[in-house]
């Protein structure tokens, strides 16, 4: 039943150390699980996850992994099973994208109503039909009303800091919510980078121990999920959002903390690139805020006053930090790699649903840049700048 | 073989509680009491949408003194996998994991989690109520739903036959499978206890007549289990890692019409569908003793290892 396991791995203590290591996005993950000491792995493979639980499969074998693997037959089990190893005490791990997620879907409700702290990275894909492999959030922004928390980050060693963060976040007993940590197929997925391998005592005293209030235990016999009226729903619900009030707050908080015992931070909730003075902010989460980097450095070497504003956090919505990190600026324009048809883009709209009512507020642009994985270059990046520039945004997102 | 018997003296746990929500009469509720007085106090169960998330009460009532976990109809095995996973990886090994599903929960929705993890032999027991369709919502048909038989969604007659889930799961080699009723209980419980002392997936099926959805008189329920064993629609048997048959209790010679004309679920059938339901309940009794013949002279029940 459990996973086969090398006699007597010689663990080298070496591999406990911080480790500097040439990583695939996906295999930076991998290593980030391990360090989270997670006790329950459900696994089934999809393109272009699989490499994330086929590289924790590996560490399991020469156990640098200790923890039960579950080799589902379904991603719809594999949640499941997470769930209910959730519910009764233990830290859980699994990932999947794209149809795998959506094949989830009923399941990633079930996982936040019975409050369980996953953490599951996504690698977002295009959605069939028709079928594609293409980077394209679409597949985890569908998920924005389940109750997840979603983090999106922009190359493998912020996905890696970001699930041990989110372990940290997700557990905390005001939250008690899963956590999806999202990164895009093949940019970030399968691009080497060269990665920081946190030490073990490190993450042990960052992320302390799962130890939940509530758990099926037969000296407790707690139940859950039982039918429920009217009224307790509307209070599970309630409380639902109240833990996810909590969670901005704490999101700054674990990156400082994380910052000043590893030496990396993210900005937390948002990053700013090159702000100063900008008349306009690109806006945009994902793989895109690298390569806006560049195109930000190339403009300002042009003297066009442009900066980045990087989204990391997108559930709970972060309204009121993007509300303060906006004031003043005159323009906002979203570059975006999803899209919701008869809606636009996703983070385009929540943009302007964040803005409403807000004095002063900037004009936004949407542009549907990326839709279907398709090549936004720097100088791309730049074109479409100049063009918000020079143009009244519309109502809608726009394809460029 | 077993008897049936008037007094039955069953040793019982006290774990399923009286003034639960079933029906009175309710073939289930009886079924589920041996189930859980058997399997002990240190257990968790998994319940999916179906009678028995009714019969083990509203929030936040229970008519079970131990953990249950309700989950999605398709979820059960998965779900009774996760914990059991989770209770190894705490030392808590001796704790029973235990998945209560009906019929629609197991042979139709429910049977990829369950392939799936008998498949990969998980440890716990997996108990099929099965009441021969989606009785909870009104008595549509299931795949457990017998050939010609009248339900909401098939009221001329089921025009296939019922899903042979025994053979299926016992194809998976996994430990124990066995089908039992509650006309005998003594049977059920002694297959329960041998399922809870085993290791890896052990599989029970039991039919639970359903009064409201078969038509079935409120006092008939183990009158009706009794004959659906007797007339040998539902043969009381174990196959122990798929190879090795035990049948309990056969066929006693009594015609099929003696079975069906106790349920309203079956009042349409002409003469000639009452043959030809005796005709294939004589082809599956023959099918049956000859697998449990011929299987176990070539080869001996293995553990799996």
């Amino acid at each position: 039943m459990s996973a086969v396991k090398l006699e007597n791995p010689a663990l080298d203590p070496a591999l406990l150390q911080e480790r500097r290591m040439l990583l695939k996005g996906n295999h930076a993950v991998s290593y980030g699980v391990m360090r989270c000491r997670p006790e329950v792995i459900a696994m089934y493979p999809i393109t272009p996850q699989t490499p994330i639980v086929e590289k924790i499969a590996d560490l399991a074998l020469t156990g640098e992994i200790d923890a039960e693997i579950m080799t589902c037959e379904s991603e719809h089990s594999a949640m499941s099973a997470c769930i209910t190893a959730s519910l009764t005490g233990v830290r859980v791990f699994t990932a999947s994208a794209s149809q795998g997620l959506f094949l989830m879907h009923e399941m990633l409700h079930y996982a936040s109503g019975a409050r369980t702290p996953i953490v599951m990275p996504i690698v977002n894909r295009t959605l069939g039909s028709p079928w594609g492999f293409w980077p394209d959030q679409t597949d985890s922004l569908a998920q924005r009303d389940t109750g997840w928390i979603q983090f999106y980050t922009e190359g493998g060693q912020e996905s890696l800091d970001m699930v041990i963060q989110a372990y940290k976040i997700a557990e905390n007993p005001d939250v008690m919510l899963p956590a999806m940590v999202c990164h895009e197929a093949f940019y970030v997925s399968h691009a080497l980078e060269p990665i920081t391998v946190p030490s073990q005592a490190d993450v042990d005293a960052y992320l302390p121990p799962f130890n939940p209030e509530h758990r099926l235990d037969v000296d407790r016999k707690e139940s859950w999920g039982n039918v429920v009226t009217q009224e307790m729903f509307y209070r599970h619900r309630r409380d639902m959002g109240i833990s996810m009030s909590h969670v901005p707050d704490l999101v700054t908080k674990a990156d400082v903390e994380f910052a000043e015992r590893f030496g990396r931070g993210y900005g937390g909730i948002l990053e700013k690139y090159r702000c100063e003075d900008a008349e306009m902010y690109i806006v945009a989460f994902g793989a895109m805020c690298g390569t806006i980097r560049e195109a930000v450095d190339q403009m300002r070497e042009k003297n066009l006053p442009v900066g980045l504003l990087k989204i990391r956090l997108f559930r709970p919505f972060p309204v009121q930090a993007i509300q303060e990190a906006v004031a003043g600026i005159p323009r906002l324009v979203v570059m975006e790699r999803n899209y919701s048809p008869g809606l636009g883009g996703i983070l385009h709209q929540e943009l302007k649903a964040a803005l409403f009512g807000m004095e002063n507020a900037p004009l936004v642009h949407g542009y549907l840049a990326g839709v279907g994985g398709v090549n936004v270059s720097v100088d791309r990046i730049e074109e479409l700048t100049r063009k918000a520039l020079a143009e009244t945004p519309v109502v809608e997102s726009v394809w460029v | 073989m077993i008897e049936t018997k008037k007094h039955y003296d069953i040793p019982e746990e006290d774990v399923f509680l009286s003034g639960h929500f079933a029906c009175p009469g309710c073939g289930e509720a009886l079924a589920v009491r041996y189930v859980l007085n058997t399997m002990g106090p240190d257990t968790i169960a998994v319940v999916p949408p179906s009678c028995i998330s009714i019969i083990s009460g509203a929030q936040p009532y229970s008519s079970m003194k131990i953990p249950v976990y309700q989950t999605t109809l398709e979820a059960s095995a998965a779900s009774a996998a996760g914990i059991k996973r989770a209770l190894i990886r705490q030392g808590k090994d001796h704790v029973n994991v235990l998945a209560l599903a009906g019929d629609g929960g197991t042979y139709d929705i429910g049977f990829q989690a369950l392939s799936g993890a008998a498949e990969r032999n998980e440890d716990f027991v997996y108990v099929c109520l099965d009441n021969e369709g989606y009785m909870n919502t009104g008595a549509q048909k299931s795949g457990a739903s017998p050939h010609l038989v009248n339900t909401a969604f098939t009221p001329g007659g089921k025009p296939t036959v019922k899903k042979n889930v025994v053979e299926i799961m016992a194809a998976h080699g996994i430990p124990y499978v066995a089908t039992a009723t509650t006309g005998f209980p003594d049977d059920l419980a002694r297959k329960v206890a041998k399922a809870r002392d085993m290791k890896g997936l052990r599989f029970i099926v039991v039919l639970t007549p359903c009064l409201a959805g078969w038509g079935v008189k409120d006092d008939e329920g183990v009158k009706v289990s009794r004959l659906a064993v007797d007339t040998g629609m539902w043969p009381l048997y174990e196959v122990e890692y798929g190879t090795k048959y035990t049948i309990n209790r056969g066929p006693q010679g009594v015609p099929v019409m003696e079975y069906l004309k106790l349920q309203s679920r079956y009042r349409h059938l002409t003469p000639e569908m009452a043959d030809e339901l005796q005709r294939e309940t004589d082809r599956a009794w023959e099918l049956l003793q000859a697998r449990a013949t011929c299987v176990v002279s070539v080869s001996n029940a293995e553990p799996i290892p």
